[in-house]
C-alpha cells in the first residue's frame, strides 16, 4: 500500500520507530508527516509522483471506472445570515470511503448535512453551490428530498434507535418505502443485522426492546437500519464517538466490508480512524470571513487519505494531523 | 495558619445554615403535604358522613337501582353514573383527536410564529368560564344543533342498531352536552398533549428522516409511539375533567335521568344532579346526593389509578427492561 510504502521510506530515515504500531506518540500508525522526508514542503509532489507514475503500485488509488457520486462545487452553507461553510468543492468517489476531519465548528457536520438534503430540517439554514448526485442537481425543485434520504441514508453521532423492537427498528425504513410482506421484511431484518454483524447477538431476542441493547450494538442497530432501505449512499457522523475502542474496531470492521457495495462519507474526530478505514480524506478548518468577525468553515485540502496524512499539500492539514493546532 | 482557620470556620458555619435550612425545609414540605392529605381526608370523611344515611337506608337498590325518581322516593344512581360516562366519552372522543391534532400541528409541522398563535388560542380557551360554555351551548348551539342531529337520525332511521343509537333529539342531551364539554376539555388535553410531543427526542425524528419518511410517517413511527404513555396520561386527565364538570352539563344535558342507547336523546349525570337538587333535597334525597359526590369521587381515583397503572407499563415496554 502507498502508506505503507511512504510510510516505511520515512521510518527508514529517521531510523527510530516501528512502522504500523499505534501509540499515542504515533497517531497514525507510525505514519508522521513529517519534514524529514527529503524535498517535502518545497516540492511536495516528487515525494509521492515516482510512485503514481507506476501504474497498480498504488492499490488505494481508484480504478478508473471507479465513478463518481457526489459532484461537490462551491458550495456554501448558511444559518441564517452566518455562513458556516464557504466554497466547498470535491467529489466523492462510490465505493469509497470518504471521511471529513478538523476542528470542532468548522462545518464537517454542515456539509454531511447537505448530501442528504437533511440541512432541510434546520430552521433558516440554507444551501447555495453545486452538488451533484450522478450528475442530478440534489438542490433542484423537482428533486424530492424525501426520495434523496431513502437513496442516502445516515447514521448519527449518538445512536438513536425508535423506542421499538429490534426487528421494527430496522423493519422501519423498507416498511415505509412499501415493503408489506412479513417473510420479505424477515428477510431484510436478517440480511441488514448481518451486514451490520450484529444478527449473532440478537437473533434470539428480535422483538424486544431496542432501547435495552449496548451503546454499540444500538448504533450497529442504527446502521444496519440505514441499511435495511438499500441505500447507495450512508453518511455517518461520528459514528463511533461515543464507543469503546472494541465496538469502534468492529464499526470499522464492517465499514470496510459495507465499501463493497456502498459509497460511505464519515465525520470523524479520530484521525486515526480516517487514516485508517478512508481512502479519501477531506480536511476543513475555520478561517475568518471577509465580511464579519465569525468564523466560517473552509474546506483546506481534499485528496487521498494517503497523501494527506503523509505527504499534505497545505501546512494547515500538517500542523492539525501532528496536533500542532486543535 | 489564621487565613485557614477562618476558613474552615465559614465552611462550618456554612454548613450548619445550609443543614439547618435542609431540615427547615424537609418539614416545610412534609407538613404541607400533610394539610393536603389532612383536607382531602375530611373532605371524604364529612361527605361519607353526610351520604351515609342514603347507603345504609337503601344499600344496593342505591348503587344498583337503576330508577332514580327522587319524586317517587327512588334513588338508583345507575341513570347518573351512566349520563355521567356517556357525556364524558363522548367529550374525550371528540376531543383527543382534535387535541392531538392541534398539538401534532403546533410541534410538528407549523412555524414558530403561527404554533404560538395557535396555543395562545387555545389557552383562551381554557380562560373561558364553564357557565359561560353552558349559556353559549344553550342558546347558540342548541337550536342549530337540534336540526342536526336530527337529520343524522333521518338517515339512519332505517339501519337496525344505528337507528337507536342516534335517535331523536329535542335538541338538549348527551351529545350536546358531550359536544360542548369536548370544547371545554381540548385546552387541556391539547397542552398535556403538546409537553408529551416536545420530549420526543430531536435525534428519533431525524433518525425516521433520514431514512425516508415523509413527516407524516415520521409522526406515526416515531412520534406518536414515543408518546403512548403520555397520551394516556393525557387522555385519561381530560376524562377526569370531563366527569367532574358541573355547570355546562347540567344546562345542556336535559335533566332526565334514564339509561338509553339514544345518545342524541336526554339524559342526566351525577354532578348535575347535585348541583341542581341540592338546595331542595332534605332527608333520604339530600344524603344520596352526597352519596353520588362520594361515588363520583370514587370513579375518578379509579380512573386515575387505571391511568397511572397503563402509563407506567407502556412505559415500562417504551425502556425495554
Ligand atoms: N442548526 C444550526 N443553526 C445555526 N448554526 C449552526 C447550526 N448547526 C451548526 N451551526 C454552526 O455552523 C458551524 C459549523 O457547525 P458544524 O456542526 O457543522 O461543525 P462540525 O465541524 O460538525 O463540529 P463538531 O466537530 O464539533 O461536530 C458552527 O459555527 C456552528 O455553530
Ligand atoms: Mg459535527
Amino acid at each position: 500500500m502507498a502508506q505503507n510504502l511512504v510510510g516505511a521510506s520515512e521510518t527508514n530515515q529517521t531510523g527510530a520507530t516501528n512502522a504500523g504500531a499505534e501509540t499515542p506518540d504515533q497517531p497514525f500508525g507510525g505514519l508522521q508527516p513529517s519534514r524529514l522526508i527529503p524535498g517535502f514542503g518545497e516540492t511536495p509532489d516528487t515525494a509521492v509522483s515516482p510512485l503514481a507514475d507506476i501504474p497498480g503500485l498504488l492499490v488505494d488509488e481508484p480504478a478508473p471506472d471507479n465513478p463518481t457520486v457526489f459532484e461537490v462545487g462551491a458550495l456554501n452553507v448558511f444559518y441564517g445570515e452566518f455562513r458556516a461553510v464557504r466554497d466547498v468543492t470535491m467529489s466523492v468517489r462510490e465505493r469509497e470511503i470518504t471521511s471529513f476531519i478538523g476542528p470542532s465548528g468548522c462545518g464537517k457536520s454542515t456539509v454531511l448535512r447537505c448530501f442528504n438534503r437533511m440541512n432541510d430540517l434546520v430552521a433558516g439554514a440554507r444551501v447555495e453551490g453545486k452538488l451533484e448526485y450522478f450528475g442530478v442537481d440534489l438542490y433542484s425543485e423537482r428533486v424530492n428530498p424525501v426520495e434523496v434520504r431513502r437513496r442516502i441514508g445516515m447514521v448519527f453521532q449518538k445512536p438513536n434507535p425508535f423506542p421499538k423492537s429490534i426487528f421494527d427498528n430496522v423493519a422501519y425504513g423498507p416498511k415505509i418505502a412499501g415493503t408489506k410482506k412479513k417473510s420479505d421484511l424477515e428477510d431484510i431484518v436478517e440480511r441488514s443485522l448481518r451486514q451490520a454483524a450484529l444478527w449473532d447477538e440478537v437473533k434470539d431476542r428480535l422483538n424486544s426492546s431496542a432501547l435495552g441493547m449496548s451503546g454499540g450494538q444500538q448504533q450497529r442497530l442504527c446502521i444496519a437500519r440505514a441499511m435495511a432501505v438499500d441505500p447507495e449512499v450512508i453518511l455517518m457522523d461520528e459514528p463511533c464517538s461515543a464507543l469503546d475502542p472494541i465496538a469502534t474496531a468492529r464499526i470499522e470492521d464492517l465499514m470496510r466490508q459495507l465499501k463493497d457495495d456502498y459509497t460511505i462519507l464519515i465525520v470523524t474526530h479520530n484521525m486515526q480512524q480516517a487514516a485508517r478505514v478512508s481512502d479519501a480524506t477531506a480536511f476543513f478548518s475555520t478561517e475568518e470571513s471577509a465580511a464579519g468577525d465569525r468564523r466560517s468553515g473552509v474546506l483546506v485540502e481534499f485528496d487521498r487519505t494517503d497523501k494527506i496524512f503523509s505527504v499534505p499539500s497545505d501546512e494547515r492539514t500538517e500542523n492539525y494531523i501532528t496536533g500542532r493546532f486543535g | 495558619m489564621t487565613d485557614i482557620a477562618s476558613t474552615s470556620d465559614s465552611l462550618l458555619s456554612a454548613g450548619g445554615s445550609h443543614a439547618r435550612a435542609d431540615r427547615i425545609f424537609r418539614l416545610g414540605a412534609l407538613a404541607s403535604g400533610l394539610v393536603v392529605l389532612i383536607i382531602l381526608g375530611l373532605i371524604v370523611v364529612s361527605t361519607s358522613i353526610d351520604a351515609w344515611p342514603a347507603f345504609s337506608e337503601l344499600g344496593t337498590d342505591y348503587f344498583f337501582g337503576t330508577t332514580w325518581s327522587p319524586s317517587e322516593g327512588l334513588f338508583g344512581i345507575l341513570p347518573l353514573v351512566f349520563g355521567t360516562i356517556v357525556v364524558s366519552a363522548i367529550a374525550t372522543v371528540l376531543a383527543v383527536p382534535v387535541s392531538v391534532g392541534i398539538a401534532l400541528f403546533v410541534t410538528e409541522v407549523s412555524t414558530k410564529r403561527v404554533g404560538s398563535a395557535v396555543n395562545l388560542t387555545v389557552d383562551l380557551l381554557a380562560a373561558v368560564p364553564s357557565v359561560v360554555f353552558g349559556l353559549w351551548g344553550f342558546y347558540q348551539l342548541v337550536p342549530v344543533f337540534q336540526p342536526v342531529l336530527n337529520s343524522i337520525a333521518g338517515l339512519v332511521s332505517g339501519i337496525p342498531v344505528l337507528r337507536s343509537i342516534f335517535g331523536q333529539s329535542s335538541g338538549v342531551g348527551f351529545m350536546t352536552a358531550g359536544t360542548v364539554l369536548a370544547l371545554m376539555i381540548t385546552p387541556i388535553v391539547t397542552s398535556v398533549s403538546r409537553e408529551v410531543f416536545m420530549t420526543v427526542p430531536h435525534n428519533d425524528r431525524l433518525g425516521a428522516l433520514a431514512l425516508g419518511a415523509t413527516r407524516w410517517e415520521m409522526i406515526t413511527g416515531v412520534v406518536l409511539p414515543h408518546s403512548s404513555a403520555g397520551l394516556t396520561g393525557a387522555v385519561l386527565l381530560g376524562l377526569g375533567r370531563a366527569m367532574g364538570e358541573t355547570v355546562a352539563v347540567a344546562l345542556l344535558i336535559g335533566a332526565s335521568p334514564h339509561i338509553s342507547a339514544n345518545l342524541f336523546g336526554r339524559g342526566e349525570a351525577m354532578p348535575s344532579q347535585i348541583f341542581r337538587s341540592l338546595s331542595e333535597a332534605s332527608g333520604t334525597f339530600r344524603a344520596s346526593l352526597f352519596g353520588l359526590g362520594v361515588c363520583l369521587f370514587f370513579i375518578t381515583v379509579l380512573i386515575n389509578m387505571v391511568a397511572r397503572r397503563v402509563v407506567a407499563v407502556a412505559d415500562r415496554r417504551l425502556k425495554g427492561a
